[in-house]
């Protein structure tokens, strides 16, 4: 076929697709098979028997608990602000937004360097911590709040843009016909917004659980008690137990999947549920 | 929630509103914000600043640091500059062809947005290194790729892809097919047409996504750390060298490096978002 005015030929065509393939196919796919291949390259057996490792099933364990904790937590965040926000016009919006996106370029090292400044032995609140006999830092608090840290906007930002879109005129009309604000907000707004609360939640809880930089700066990678499933990735992978460290790098990877397929079939499904400002 | 409607209705920066709620949502969210973000960004430099200016400054020159500075901005930029030409590729072919497998691939873009940098990093490390899937091609030819910058730069273009893809994708798919047309219409061939017609109305998409890349990868650290090898003055990553630091207790050192780090990359997205407004006006002038 001859190349036409809006268009290139179909050779050039393939020749383009080919050189996106291999790009995609070396830098994302091969990683990804990488990470399973290992985990079985010693068979089935050593990959199930690395399940059962005490500390490997601690680190699931507190993984688990910190996306329990941060995850519910930014949700409210992400709920109040976008309340605020979407359905208020008031001074100083624009730098609450830019703020709200802020954690997005601190280096997750940094982020959790700034945790062991505040709540460390030589921190701000170190000595009236230690007075108290309260550990933060490489305790699970400090994990917990190093999580809230780094996925703070995920929620919010998927809230923002489609509640500035949908406006306030049904919520206007609820309030109108008598009810209560809080039955407004329950009865209107959220299931208004629920695909995209779900979107935003999946995104959250994937980088919570699998969050490596500012977890490790302030983990203190203590066996069995301060060591997420990622951090137990780097302990397995440093004493070149790579069956182990793969099995749960398998999981995580796993998880990733999870993520992907359920992000796009809301995107596929329900993308008038989601905002079109949305960025990724 | 009465009590917030009232509140709402009474604050003197807002426009007053039916709704309820707006002081109660807008006090969560403004002190939830303080604590968890500011305060500790704020005691960073606050600690940073026992130093004083110069204090930083001899930190930031001292030779190791001064090293790990230019490790971090040149790889993540060249990886971020690859990503500028891949990246395009992968949302052209996504936006303009028709192939099977097109969804999927779309899907998988996002992959390491999705992945858990540790678990990217032990695998790139296992497929880069000299016995590995890929490194053992390289090996006989006496390159090395993990434990080099090399596998920092191959770390670093994993991570920023999707920030590429996904900038320029929407831009590529609201771009109108009619100006290509009259491109055609008035003489151009196809490449001119590509090249001067539509690669400068994505360039502003294609500068932020690269801006984001390179902001993201500057600051990567999971990813970086098990293909890197870690060597003083070689493949040493500035947020390595931060962590080391706080291993020996040097605090003060530690937070000067994040500062440093933190203004370098500032004054980057200055200039970029001055390019961008630039290359806009000259584009929306034209």
């Amino acid at each position: 076929m001859r190349e036409t005015a809006v268009s290139e030929s179909r050779p050039l065509q393939w020749l383009l697709i080919g050189a996106a393939l291999a790009f995609l196919a070396l830098f994302l796919v091969l990683p990804l098979v990488a990470v399973f291949a290992e985990a079985l390259r010693k068979g089935v057996e050593p990959l199930l028997a690395s399940y059962a490792d005490e500390d490997t099933i601690a680190a699931i364990y507190l993984t688990l608990v910190v996306a329990a904790i941060a995850v519910p937590l930014n949700l409210v965040f992400g709920i109040a602000a976008a309340w605020a926000i979407a359905k208020f016009e008031f001074h100083g919006k624009s730098l609450l937004i830019s703020l709200i996106d802020l954690p997005f370029s601190v280096s997750p090292v940094v982020s959790g360097l700034t945790f062991v400044l505040l709540f460390g032995a030589q921190g701000v609140f170190g000595p009236w911590l230690d007075a108290w006999d309260i550990k933060i830092i490489f305790a699970v608090p400090g994990i917990v709040l190093a999580t809230i840290f780094v996925t703070f906007p995920f929620i919010a930002r998927e809230l923002i843009p489609l509640m500035q879109e949908q406006g306030t005129a049904e919520e206007e009309a609820a309030l109108t016909l008598g009810a209560s604000g809080w039955r407004t907000f329950m009865t209107v707004t959220l299931p208004n917004v629920r695909w995209a609360l779900l979107y935003g939640v999946l995104l959250c809880n994937a980088r919570a659980m699998g969050e490596f930089g500012a977890v490790s700066v302030v983990s203190g990678h203590i066996r069995g008690l301060t060591n997420t499933m990622p951090l137990q990735v780097e302990i397995l992978y440093n004493e070149y137990n790579f069956v182990g460290a793969f099995a749960v790098a398998a999981l995580l990877a796993g998880l990733a999947l999870v993520t992907l397929a359920a992000k796009s079939i809301l995107e596929w499904r329900h993308a008038e549920g989601l905002s079109t400002a949305r960025r990724h | 929630m009465t009590v917030a409607r009232v509140r709402g209705g009474s604050f003197a920066l807002v426009r007053p509103s039916a709704l309820p709620g707006f002081g109660l949502t807008l006090g969560f969210a403004t002190t939830y914000l303080s604590l968890i973000v500011l305060l500790p960004l704020v005691v960073l430099i606050w600690r940073a600043s026992d130093l004083g200016v110069e204090g930083i400054w001899r930190v930031a020159i001292s030779p190791r640091v001064l090293a790990a500075l230019e490790v971090s901005f040149v790889t993540s930029l060249l990886a971020a500059l690859l990503n500028a030409v891949f990246g395009t590729l992968v949302a052209w072919v996504l936006v303009r062809y028709d192939f099977p497998g097109r969804r999927l691939l779309d899907a998988a873009v996002d992959l390491p947005f999705a992945l858990p940098t540790a678990v990217a990093g032990i695998a790139l490390a296992a497929l880069y290194a000299p016995n590995g899937w890929i490194g053992a091609f390289f090996a006989p030819w006496g390159i090395k790729i993990a434990f080099t910058p090399l596998g920092i730069f191959i770390a670093l273009v994993f991570i920023g892809l999707p920030f590429v893809v996904r900038t320029v994708q929407p831009v590529l798919q609201d771009f109108e097919r009619e100006i290509e047309e009259a491109s055609a219409t008035l003489g151009a061939t196809r490449l001119q047409t590509v090249f001067r017609v539509v690669l400068p109305a994505l360039l502003p998409a294609l500068v932020t996504g690269v801006a984001l890349a390179f902001a993201r990868a500057v600051g990567e650290y999971g990813s970086v750390i098990f293909i890197a090898g870690n060597i003083p003055f070689v493949s040493e990553i500035a947020p390595l060298l931060i962590v080391t630091r706080l291993e020996e207790f040097d605090y003060a050192g530690a937070s000067a490096i994040a500062v440093v780090m933190l203004a370098i990359s500032f004054v980057a997205l200055l200039i970029i978002n001055s390019v961008q407004a630039l290359s806009r006006r000259r584009y929306d002038g034209a």
